[in-house]
């Protein structure tokens, strides 16, 4: 069997325990759901807390003089300029500006900067910066953690009753509460949410509390999935991938003026030409006519039959109840209302370009 | 008397004079997780075994589900259009997705009974 292949949680018999129901993902055996169901784990995270284990996702931390210059090559990012606990959403760009993968940045001292990767692109983004950092006076060291995101409205009071205060934390700032310990407010959801890496034992520990507090429910990646796709966050590998840019991606308010004009990072000379010229596709939020969720893969056509474009991700939205998707269309066609339609198994379902997010973000800035 | 038989798709039919109700089953549905839309077929539809009679769509993902037999749609869940969470709910029940004419009712003899159908399910 395959699954013999797949990574198992540090925390997998805690699942079990609770009845999950598991499947592959980047390589791990992860969580999809749980008995309570996709659709109720959905909604309890929009209304108080989801307790999701993202242990597959990687920490590194870079360490050293040149972290910020490894960092400004790496990334169309100036890590010099964050200021100490501040967090930027960013990407590693190849020479072409595709991307291979988007991370989150949090600076945590005058050298020191912790990156959060995908689990499926963590050995490939551990490659490149080991091969980036050559010559340069800076340790890239992967992190062995737990890593738990606890999302929703009253994931600050779940917290704070389990005994971690998160006050003075607000949106994109990260810190280190504890020994080992790594904490943002952030998260994949569109809620006011926290991300926690920590060790296993700390973890256990923090757990026993966090679920027996009747708000908190755990919530597997199918939820998750669901609830990123209606907060119009993109997944790396479906909605971004090595073939497409930033600019393409709609996720240019990711990259400054300044980092833009400085050109240091790499494919900063492909993207600034793709943005000169003008992307000829562009990533839209989808609003799928009826009930019938389209999916990533289907393609999308003008009234007249012309291709219009590709949908990346496409499901169904329990809070927006209904289906919602995300996609590429050429340029000219990336407004709001456009209409286009989608061959479903032979149906032809009415797709009107939609602004996103579906759901509004939640975020707690300050 | 209707006669239950059952698939190794997990699906159940219900036969009573030459038409069998077809559904999936609550092994099935828990599999699935929550469906948000069932695409119903057009009643006069002809099947053969393991044609693709209906797809359930689930959150994530959508599933096909076969004709067990030959047969002509006579009847789909039309319950299904507006409340396609009957599936999960009542899997065996209200949550039926199709009524079949059956072209050959020998081809029932190579399905499942209830005791058959448990013991491979576990």
């Amino acid at each position: 069997m395959t699954g013999d292949a797949l990574k198992r949680l540090p925390l997998e018999n805690l699942h079990i325990e609770a009845g999950a129901r598991f499947g592959p993902f980047a390589g791990w055996s992860m969580p999809l759901t749980y008995p309570a169901g996709v659709m109720a784990e959905h909604t309890h995270t929009r209304e108080h807390v989801g307790l999701f284990d993202i242990s597959h996702m990687k920490l590194i931390e870079l360490d050293g003089k040149q972290a910020a210059d490894l960092l400004a090559e790496a990334c169309p990012l100036d890590a010099e300029a964050l200021a100490q606990s501040q967090s930027k959403y960013t990407f590693l760009l190849n020479d072409k500006a595709g991307i291979l993968d988007d991370l989150i940045v949090t600076r945590l001292g005058p050298q020191r900067f912790m990156v959060v990767a995908n689990a499926g692109n963590a050995e490939a983004d551990l490659a490149h910066l080991n091969a980036l950092a050559k010559g340069l006076d800076c340790t890239v060291k992967p992190l062995e953690r737990v890593l738990l995101a606890i999302q929703g409205p009253d994931a600050w009071a779940a917290l704070s009753r389990a005994g971690v205060e998160t006050g003075t934390l607000v949106f994109m700032h990260g810190i280190e509460p504890h020994e080992n310990w790594f904490m943002t407010r952030s998260g994949y959801t569109g809620e006011d949410g926290f991300e926690i890496g920590l060790p296993e034992k700390d973890a256990r520990e923090l757990l026993d509390k966090l679920l027996a507090d009747e708000r908190v429910k755990w919530v597997g990646l199918a939820a998750r999935d669901s609830l990123r796709l209606e907060a119009g966050l993109c997944l790396h590998g479906q909605d971004i991938t090595p073939e497409i840019d930033p600019a393409t991606a709609g996720l240019m308010w990711a990259v400054s003026k300044d980092v833009r004009a400085a050109g240091r990072f790499i494919g900063a000379e492909a993207l600034a030409a793709i943005v000169a010229q003008g992307p000829s596709q562009k990533r839209v939020g989808l609003k799928p006519q009826g009930r019938q969720p389209v999916r990533a893969g289907t393609r999308l056509f003008d009234e007249a039959g012309n291709e219009a474009g590709h949908v990346t991700s496409g499901g169904f939205g329990p809070s927006v109840g209904g289906p919602v998707a995300m996609g590429y269309v050429a340029t000219p066609l990336a407004k709001p209302e456009t209409r286009l339609f989608a061959d479903v198994r032979g149906t032809r379902i009415p797709v009107d370009i939609h602004p996103l997010p579906f759901t509004q973000h939640r975020y707690r800035k300050g | 008397m209707a006669k239950l038989y059952f698939t190794d798709d997990h699906e159940w039919l219900s036969v009573e004079n030459g038409v069998a109700t077809v559904g999936i089953t609550d092994y099935a549905q828990e599999q699935l997780g929550d469906l948000v839309f069932v695409d119903l077929p057009e009643a006069g539809r002809a099947l053969k075994k393991g044609d693709v009679a209906v797809v359930v769509e689930s959150v994530k993902a959508a599933s096909d589900v076969y004709a067990p037999v030959d047969g002509e749609i006579i009847e789909a869940n039309q319950a299904l259009g507006s409340e396609p969470a009957l599936v999960n709910s009542a899997a065996t029940t209200d949550g039926w997705l199709w009524k079949m004419k059956l072209a050959d009712e020998g081809q029932l003899s190579g399905l499942l009974d209830e005791a058959g159908y448990k013991a491979l399910i576990g």
